[in-house]
């Protein structure tokens, strides 16, 4: 086989079909994670009917979505409500193809990064694709003809505008301190710098963690879908596959937030706290563990976070949000890049 | 086979474009104003690509998080707010032709002219390494654009950013007119 086709086709379809089965795979025990955490927050035991301790809920889960009857209630308009699910879900996907999972190495003496893309504005196509997904929450909710829906995405519209600002802010002072907007770039200039970013910009990553939390209306922001106030808000009327899309794709951003979380300020996949225990992770014992497991494990624990703030924190009313959002972080996030700016100047120049 | 490859950036190119004009001829005609604001997302979209292609990288992500993901949402938000549904029945915008064609026609014959003035006689085809070069070294579009923008066009970038401030105090100031003069309505008399 020629190598540019072989470089230029075959590894990269191989390596899409092992992302997107990872992906999916990690989101669908992402929800038996969550029910059972949960549970044991509040004293229950959670799932624990289908397979040993309920290890096989998600796959029932998945084929009773499956077989469900898909519904589209009378004054719908059609097309847009069958395509609101999948705007929702393609932009989640798509934003894996630039997150850096480890380091490149050698299979048969071809170099195989576990990667699909290392592009120079890897920072920026995050923000952007990730801004996407909001239409298909507000299409959704518009094109069910039905008043909770309505007000969830416009709801959800307010929300994620109102806090993608003071993320932006946010993930900015990060490459700030890094000077590339290359995912691996940023984490390379980590290990250089001997730091996570998490240390000297804490601000920004308490910023960006809140307001991550906030894009992908969980807890305590999921007023989009407040069952409260409006049943379920923009997916009441979704049912079977194109409710669990609307499902998988926000387990899907989560997954993205936290890993944005982990290459921006927490190292990547570079062992944790590269500068005191560089020794111990030099021991043959530990240095082959692969980057990839690091990157997950502290994916992982955003991951579990999300769920902890879930069983902890009581919902926002709006007008709170709306405030946090304005008039907190949006000042503070500000003043943090100015304030990152200055240091990197008076460090760096 | 050969032709393809060898051409397959302009033939990507003309496919888009002619996409494009289709989504954008689909903004004025769609009655459904969701749908006109539809039609208008995938022109974004595809002006994202445009730029991709023409290796201006920093750009298109710009297109895409500011034009798609800021500007359409609040368009959309309004559209749902002033309830679209009873604007569907409305006819499109297009109905005094006549004056429409004509502006129309200017503008484009303008926007062709300027092309192949700008494009052929005045600074000749620069090629892609233009937009990524900074000093006579490759960088990469956004050190280029940030290295332009800061120092040659620096002037200019600021003054737009004041017109920018003016408008949104103006947007607040219209937004918040009948409140205000609630408010005093009885100082003035008195």
């Amino acid at each position: 086989m020629p190598e540019p086709i072989l470089q230029l086709l075959l590894i990269p379809l191989i390596k899409i079909v092992v992302l997107l089965v990872v992906v999916l795979l990690i989101v669908a025990y992402l929800t038996y994670a969550e029910r059972k955490i949960l549970a044991y927050m509040q004293v229950r035991l959670g799932p624990n009917r289908v397979g040993p301790k309920g290890w096989l809920q998600p796959v029932a889960d998945g084929l009773k979505l499956f077989v469900k009857e898909d519904l589209v209630p009378g004054g719908a308009e059609k097309l847009v409500f069958m395509i609101a699910p999948a705007i929702v879900m393609v932009p989640a996907l798509v934003m894996f193809a630039v997150v850096p999972f480890g380091e490149p190495f050698k299979v048969a003496g071809i170099s195989v990064t576990p990667y699909l893309a290392d592009i120079n504005i890897a920072i920026l196509f995050i923000l952007g694709v990730s801004s996407l997904g909001v239409f298909g929450i507000i299409l959704g909710g518009w094109s069910s003809n039905n008043k909770f829906s309505l007000m969830g995405g416009l709801r959800s519209a307010a929300q994620m505008v109102s806090y993608e600002i003071p993320m932006g802010f946010a993930v900015a002072s990060a490459v700030l301190m890094a000077g590339t907007l290359s995912m691996v770039g940023i984490v390379e200039a980590q290990r250089t710098a001997q730091w996570w970013f998490m240390f000297p910009g804490i601000l920004g990553f308490g910023i960006y963690w809140v307001c991550g939390v906030a894009e992908t209306n969980r807890n305590p922001f999921d007023l989009p879908e407040a069952e409260a106030e409006l049943v379920a808000g923009f997916h009441t009327e979704y049912s079977g596959m194109k409710f669990a899309l609307f499902y998988l794709a926000e387990y899907a951003n989560m997954m993205i937030v936290s890993a944005m979380a982990v290459v921006l300020f927490c190292g990547g996949w570079l062992p944790p706290f590269p500068n005191l225990l560089a020794g111990l992770w030099a021991l043959p014992v530990l240095a082959w563990i692969p980057g990839a497991f690091w990157f997950l494990a502290k994916m992982s624990f955003f991951l579990f976070c999300y769920i902890w703030f879930r069983g902890t924190f009581p919902r926002y009313r709006f007008d709170q949000l709306m405030n946090v959002g304005w008039k907190w972080l949006f000042p503070l996030s500000l003043a943090n890049v100015m304030l990152v700016a200055l240091g990197v100047l008076l460090l760096k120049g | 086979m050969d032709f393809l490859v060898s051409h397959f950036a302009e033939i990507l190119f003309y496919i888009l474009a002619a996409l494009a004009v289709l989504g954008s001829i689909g903004v004025i005609t769609l009655k459904n104003p969701v749908h006109a604001a539809l039609s208008l997302l995938g022109t974004f979209f595809i002006v994202a690509v445009l730029f991709i292609l023409q290796h201006a990288e920093f750009l298109a992500a710009v297109q895409v998080m500011v034009y798609a993901g800021g500007i359409m949402v609040l368009f959309l938000f309004v559209i749902m707010l002033v309830s679209a549904r009873g604007l569907t029945t409305q006819a499109a915008f297009l109905s005094p032709l006549v004056p429409v064609a004509v502006i129309g026609a200017i503008l484009v014959g303008a926007l062709i002219a300027s092309a192949v003035l700008l494009g052929v006689f005045a600074t000749g085809n620069a090629g892609p390494e233009a937009l990524q070069t900074v000093d006579g070294e490759v960088l990469g579009n956004t050190e280029a654009v940030g290295m332009v923008l800061y120092t040659k066009y620096l002037v200019p970038f600021e003054v737009v950013s004041v017109v920018l401030l003016v408008a949104m105090i103006g947007a607040i100031v219209f937004g918040r007119k009948d409140r205000f003069i609630e408010e005093h309505e009885g100082e003035v008399g008195s």
